[in-house]
């Protein structure tokens, strides 16, 4: 057994850092690569492509960055994890097998995590009296069914444990935890018990920490971020973790960046509920238990943490078409850029009145003053104000008002306040709404799946 | 005496749904026993008005020198429905900082 091991992270989400898995390979050592490419629009919109095309449906940065990376991984020993694989984990995982065959990469296996997409058992489910039903509603989701675009299971760290164990160099799945990632790899090395709960979570909560990439490092880090050192070489954060269940947040030395009690802390509570009850596939870990220490420059000591047992459930989520909406922005400069705002707003809503258009919402937001914080804002002098931009946005159901209202925007420079610019672009177009549906199923109605692909 | 939150702490803000999430962090032990008996979810709720439009709970993490804020009804519908610009509250966090604290001396 290894006495530690080294989880990069990669990616915090699809379209963060190109350059930052290149670097985790290249610039430090490290034994596991893991990468986040999910969130729950980008199901859909992967599930949209594969739909027009059956090769697609997972993130297509993957090969390119393999073409980039898979020669020094496969040298050094690195194993890479990834979510990537989308709607199509297996399309993903030949691509990648295509890359190694054209670099000439030899003995590598790519293992294929599948089972999570149930969007061809919907109906299956619902004969079967698993009406998914909405955990804010509690609604069937027969009310949306031939609206859905898109339903996956969240799959914990077991599947790929089991990809690790046939000796997979390669780890591609679709809907896996954000912290399955990063624990499976310590449950694998270390031959934790999956019913040690404290073990559990405390890879869940090193999940937590490198599951959105720079921000546990130094990025959108609100202390004294002005501290953090060459952020255009921003070091992703690695995991050094232990067999006790004890790790260390660092990076690599040459990046930018800082690893401190404060930007780790800040990433711990990103997006958290109940601290007491994190919920994952693996088990619930207790946020208040965590025990959080420097150990040295960029180094986060993070042990003590406590867990109970998983729940019987796996959580779901389904994507379906809502409606659409549209926004669309417009810059007035000095002299009273405010009234100038607020008069083209009221423009604009009286002309969609007199159309007789009417909407689910419609929403003004003045960028530069008060779009971020509403009433929170300081109110400030109007002479002092350079330049205002105008933000409005409108949702609905039916498409045609949505479209309409984008055929409003560009006649108000002729027609409206002075000193007006910034419309480019075209007409604001009505992009599609898709709403998301929180549901519940049995564990034992989903059956993670393994293949592997080699050459 | 009034003390600025900006001063004593620091945070980061996003989306769970149509709830966003606040997480507060002091800087010292000291920051945290004022965060702690007066950061309450009413005081939350109240700077919050005209944007918070449900529930305010808060969670203590005196492990973290932190509390968490989970403000309900607030995102415009989250996600993807939302036409704010801040759809994900990422800039809440920081909204939260402007408040100050009346603290006894």
């Amino acid at each position: 057994m290894k006495e530690k091991i080294r989880i990069a992270s990669g990616q915090g989400f699809w379209g963060d850092l190109i350059e930052a898995p290149v670097w985790q390979v290249t610039k430090g050592q490290i034994d596991y690569l893991v990468m986040d490419y999910l969130a729950e629009v980008t199901m859909s919109i992967l599930q949209k492509q594969k739909n027009k095309n059956p090769d697609l449906g997972y993130a297509r940065d993957i090969p390119e960055l393999m073409r980039r990376i898979l020669k020094d991984v496969k040298e050094k020993g690195i194993k890479v994890i990834t979510n990537g694989g989308g709607v199509n984990p297996v399309a993903c995982g030949k691509a990648i097998l295509k890359v190694a065959e054209t670099l000439g990469v030899k003995d590598l296996k790519i293992a294929v995590v599948t089972g999570d997409n149930l969007i061809d058992r919907i109906d299956e489910l619902i004969t079967g009296g698993d009406t998914l039903n909405n955990m804010e509603t509690g609604e069937s989701i027969i009310s949306v069914k031939d609206k859905i675009l898109s339903a996956n299971a969240y799959l914990g760290a077991a599947p790929i444990v089991e990809a690790l164990k046939m000796g997979a160099d390669i780890v591609v799945t679709g809907r896996t935890t954000d912290t399955g990632l990063t624990l499976a790899p310590m449950i694998y090395e270390f031959d934790w018990d999956m019913k040690d709960f404290d073990l559990m979570a405390a890879g869940t909560v090193a999940g937590h920490i490198l599951e959105c990439g720079a921000q546990a490092s130094g990025g959108n880090f609100m202390g004294d971020w002005q501290s953090v050192p060459n952020f255009a070489e921003i070091g992703f954060p690695i995991a050094e973790a232990f067999p006790d269940g004890s790790f260390v947040i660092t990076k690599h030395e040459n990046l930018g960046g800082i690893v401190s009690v404060e930007t780790v802390s800040e990433q711990l509570l990103y997006e958290i509920g109940d601290p007491t009850n994190y919920i994952t596939p693996d088990c619930v870990a207790d946020f208040t238990s965590i025990k959080i220490s420097q150990q040295g420059t960029n180094r986060v000591l993070v042990n003590g943490i406590k867990g109970k047992s998983d729940t019987p459930f796996l959580k779901v989520s389904c994507s379906y078409l809502y409606g659409y909406s549209a926004s669309a922005t417009l810059t007035y400069s000095w002299p009273q850029a405010l009234t100038k705002v607020k008069a083209a707003d009221e423009i604009l809503r009286k002309r969609l009145d007199n159309l007789g258009l009417s909407f689910e919402e419609i929403r003004t937001e003045i960028v530069g003053y008060n779009a971020c914080h509403g009433p929170l804002a300081k109110t400030v002098n109007e002479d002092d104000i350079n330049e205002l931009v105008l933000r409005i946005a409108v949702r609905d159901k039916s498409f045609e008002p949505v479209d309409r209202f984008g055929k409003e925007i560009a006649p108000l420079i002729l027609t409206g306040p002075p000193s007006v610019t910034g419309f480019a672009g075209g007409r604001p177009k009505a992009s599609e709404v898709v709403a998301y549906w929180p549901a519940l199923i049995r564990k034992e109605l989903v059956k993670a799946n393994i293949q592997i692909l080699g050459v | 005496m009034k003390v600025k939150l900006i001063d004593i702490a620091h945070g980061r803000s996003g989306d769970k749904g149509d709830a966003a999430n606040i997480g507060i962090i002091a800087y010292n032990e000291e920051g945290y026993r004022i965060i702690d008996k007066y950061l309450t979810a009413e005081l939350v709720k109240k700077h919050f008005e005209g944007i918070c439009l449900g529930e305010v709970e808060r969670f203590e993490l005196p492990n973290l020198k932190a509390l968490n804020f989970l403000l309900h009804n607030t995102l415009g519908g989250g996600g993807t429905m939302s036409l704010k610009l801040d759809a994900q509250g990422k800039t809440l966090a920081a909204a939260l900082l402007r408040i100050e604290l009346e603290i006894e001396n």
